[in-house]
């Protein structure tokens, strides 16, 4: 599905920039200044804005998708996508909503929405890694037949009648306007930004996305790590999948539709190269917190959910396409 | 005996299994009036598969096809509201150019920016959906707003069969002279099948990749018109989610997601057996709620499948990984 283009030559400086110098030009900068131009305009454009509890509810547009994110853009860098992620999320509600009827328990139900991510990620993994399809078709199947599996059991139904204490992780406040799926979402950051970061296991992601048979022939075994990302993708998934459905409380199968779409966007806008090789997790944190206040924001202005869609597509695209337009132009003037 | 390792042929007789085993229950299925039916019913996949086609022929894919025949469904019906005596072929030429133009910008991103084809199409999916609110205001155009003559064109006879399955017919033997005679169709194949090749051939991939993106934008605005006007509704949602199924039609017809590879009557196979499926279900008495399914399972064994036919010995000298 990628171009094989030939790369262009590349120019080696003399000297390379300052640490500063490179700091200041990174992606994550520009993020910290889109966020703060977006928080700036919301503050004044709507008066509801500047409001602890408001700004503590519109976290809720961002935590479980970011969970996502992060996993996603492990496996984007390795080379691969997974498109399935919201119907994983689906089926494991589903399935959470199945085993609540029959009167199983917070740690039952937890334990099996993160099961049935797993199983779905291992599914995903074993059709890619296993059987060297790509990834693109077969989780553009998957994604059909996970939320089908849902609409099966479900139909025009749904379910509901979650324990109280299942409450807890979507609507949970741990101290003041601190939620639940808050902190849950900053340990997931500080994890994945370990994993990636300051493992050998991130490194090799790394290699893997930036030449796959290089990696293979410096001994790292390129499935094996693909398939552990398709797994992690699973489980997060899962456990955005908890997070979701004990904060609406009930299960449709609609449940988190288009969501691929949004994270994929979050962790493009976050600076992960879409082709693999670079990115990095800070990145896709800053993403997630201005998707999240752009959401919110327009939300405040009455904009309907739609309408934002456009601005999410629009993003998606415009954050490719800026670079690649700045570079041929300047091609053009050189 | 190769013949019956073609794809196109187990795919024969994949849907007269079906076939048989639907008229072994319920023999009202198979009457030639009931599967013209079918076909009439299947024609909007057809024609939308077409287009896919070509674009997945030269390694890319087509998302937004759904969300540009709901926006240009849209203005057409809505264009028919406002001027009810504008003649319908300008009305189909206009929705025609619309879903080209439409098309024309992924192309263009594709083409210019080389932005991957899914993150374009998952970008105009999303924005073209939008849209359809933006211009309707959420409103929904019903029948009676629309003029006669409008709605009348999809249902009309000729020769027994409506004009919506003609067109699909037409489509089909347009699309295999196509692929099969001109320089364009002939490039869609170099460029899927090895993109240095084909510019060393002077075909140049990029505008090659634009010219299917505007093709398959093009057939879907006609979709466009040819859908408001058979279910003489347009609204937001309408052909939500027929992405997934266009390309599922496609892959089950055995067109490589890798390019390069497939033909239009395999595509036309893939639709022929999604349509049958879907409109067996109800008749067999499985709820409808299941077609997602059965179309997200079909569209995994395909691609099972056709990873094993692709992988014959001594076609490529080093494997390549799979691309992302």
């Amino acid at each position: 599905m990628t171009d094989t283009a030939s790369p262009a030559s590349r120019q080696v400086p003399d000297r390379l920039r300052s640490r500063l110098g490179r700091a200041i030009r990174s992606w994550e900068v520009l993020l910290i200044a889109v966020a703060v131009a977006v928080f700036t305009f919301n503050a004044l454009a709507s008066p509801y804005f500047l409001n602890a509890w408001n700004l503590s509810d519109a976290t809720f547009n961002f935590t479980e998708k970011a969970m996502i994110a992060f996993a996603m853009a492990l496996l984007i860098i390795a080379g691969e996508i997974d498109l399935s992620v919201a119907s994983i999320i689906a089926l494991a509600s589903t399935a959470m909503g199945a085993a609540a009827q029959v009167g199983a328990g917070t740690p039952e139900l937890v334990a099996i929405g993160l099961g049935v991510g797993l199983l779905c990620g291992a599914f995903n993994g074993a059709l890619v890694t296993g059987l060297g399809l790509p990834s693109i078709v077969v989780t553009i199947g998957t994604l059909s037949l996970f939320r089908g599996i849902s609409y099966m059991v479900l139909g025009d139904r749904s379910f509901g009648g979650y324990p109280t204490s299942f409450a807890w992780f979507g609507q949970g406040y741990v101290w003041w306007v601190i939620t639940v799926e808050m902190v849950i979402f900053a340990l997931c950051a500080l994890t994945f930004w370990v994993l990636l970061h300051r493992t050998s296991f991130g490194r090799q992601v790394y290699a893997i996305g930036n030449n796959p048979t290089g990696a293979l022939f410096s001994g790292i075994r390129v499935r094996r790590v693909k398939f552990t990302l398709f797994l992690l993708t699973g489980l997060m998934s899962g456990l955005a999948a908890v997070c979701l459905t004990s904060r609406l409380g009930s299960t449709r199968p609609s449940i988190a539709q288009g969501w691929e779409l949004e994270v994929v966007t979050m962790v493009v806008l976050g600076g992960v190269n879409i082709l693999g090789g670079s990115g990095t997790i800070p990145g896709v944190v800053l993403a997630a917190i201005i998707m999240g206040m752009v959401t919110f924001g327009l939300g405040l202005l009455n904009v309907p959910g739609i309408v934002m869609s456009i601005f999410v597509g629009l993003l998606l695209i415009a954050v490719i396409a800026l670079p690649r337009l700045v570079t041929l132009v300047r091609a053009r003037w050189a | 005996m190769h013949l019956i390792r073609t794809r196109e042929a187990q795919l024969t007789l994949a849907i007269l299994a079906v076939l048989v085993l639907i008229a072994w229950r319920f023999p009202g299925f198979v009457t030639p009036g009931n599967l013209a039916n079918v076909f009439n019913d299947t024609a909007p996949l057809i024609l939308l598969a077409l287009g896919q086609t070509v674009v997945i022929l030269t390694r890319c894919i087509d998302l937004s096809v759904a969300a540009n025949l709901a926006l240009t469904g849209m203005a057409a019906a809505m264009v028919n509201v406002a001027f009810p005596g504008l003649p319908i072929p300008v009305i189909i030429l206009g929705a025609v150019a619309m879903g080209a133009a439409l098309g024309a910008i992924n192309g263009m991103l594709v083409w210019k920016l080389s932005i991957p084809p899914i993150v374009v199409t998952l970008g105009t999916l999303t924005i073209y959906r939008g849209l359809v609110f933006v211009l309707s205001d959420g409103q929904w155009v019903n029948a009676h707003e629309m003029s006669a003559p409008f709605t009348a064109l999809p249902r009309a006879t000729f020769l027994g069969l409506p004009v919506l399955s003609w067109l699909a017919l037409l489509g089909v033997a347009a699309f295999m002279a196509l692929v099969r005679y001109l320089p364009l169709g002939r490039s869609f194949y170099a460029v899927g099948g090895n993109p240095s090749a084909a510019i060393y051939a002077g075909i140049d991939p990029g505008r090659t990749q634009f010219a299917a993106f505007t093709l398959s934008g093009a057939v879907a605005g006609l979709t466009g018109y040819l859908w408001v006007a058979r279910y003489q509704v347009a609204y937001v949602d309408i052909a939500g989610g027929f992405e997934l199924e266009v390309v599922a039609a496609c892959v089950i017809g055995g067109i490589s997601i890798a390019g390069g590879a497939g033909t239009i009557l395999g595509a036309l196979l893939g639709a022929l057996f999604l349509g049958i499926v879907k409109n067996a279900l109800p008749v067999v008495g499985i709820s409808p709620f299941w077609q997602l399914a059965i179309s997200g399972a079909a569209i995994v064994i395909a691609v099972i499948a056709n990873g094993r036919a692709q992988r014959r010995p001594g076609r490529q000298i080093l494997r390549k990984e799979a691309p992302a």
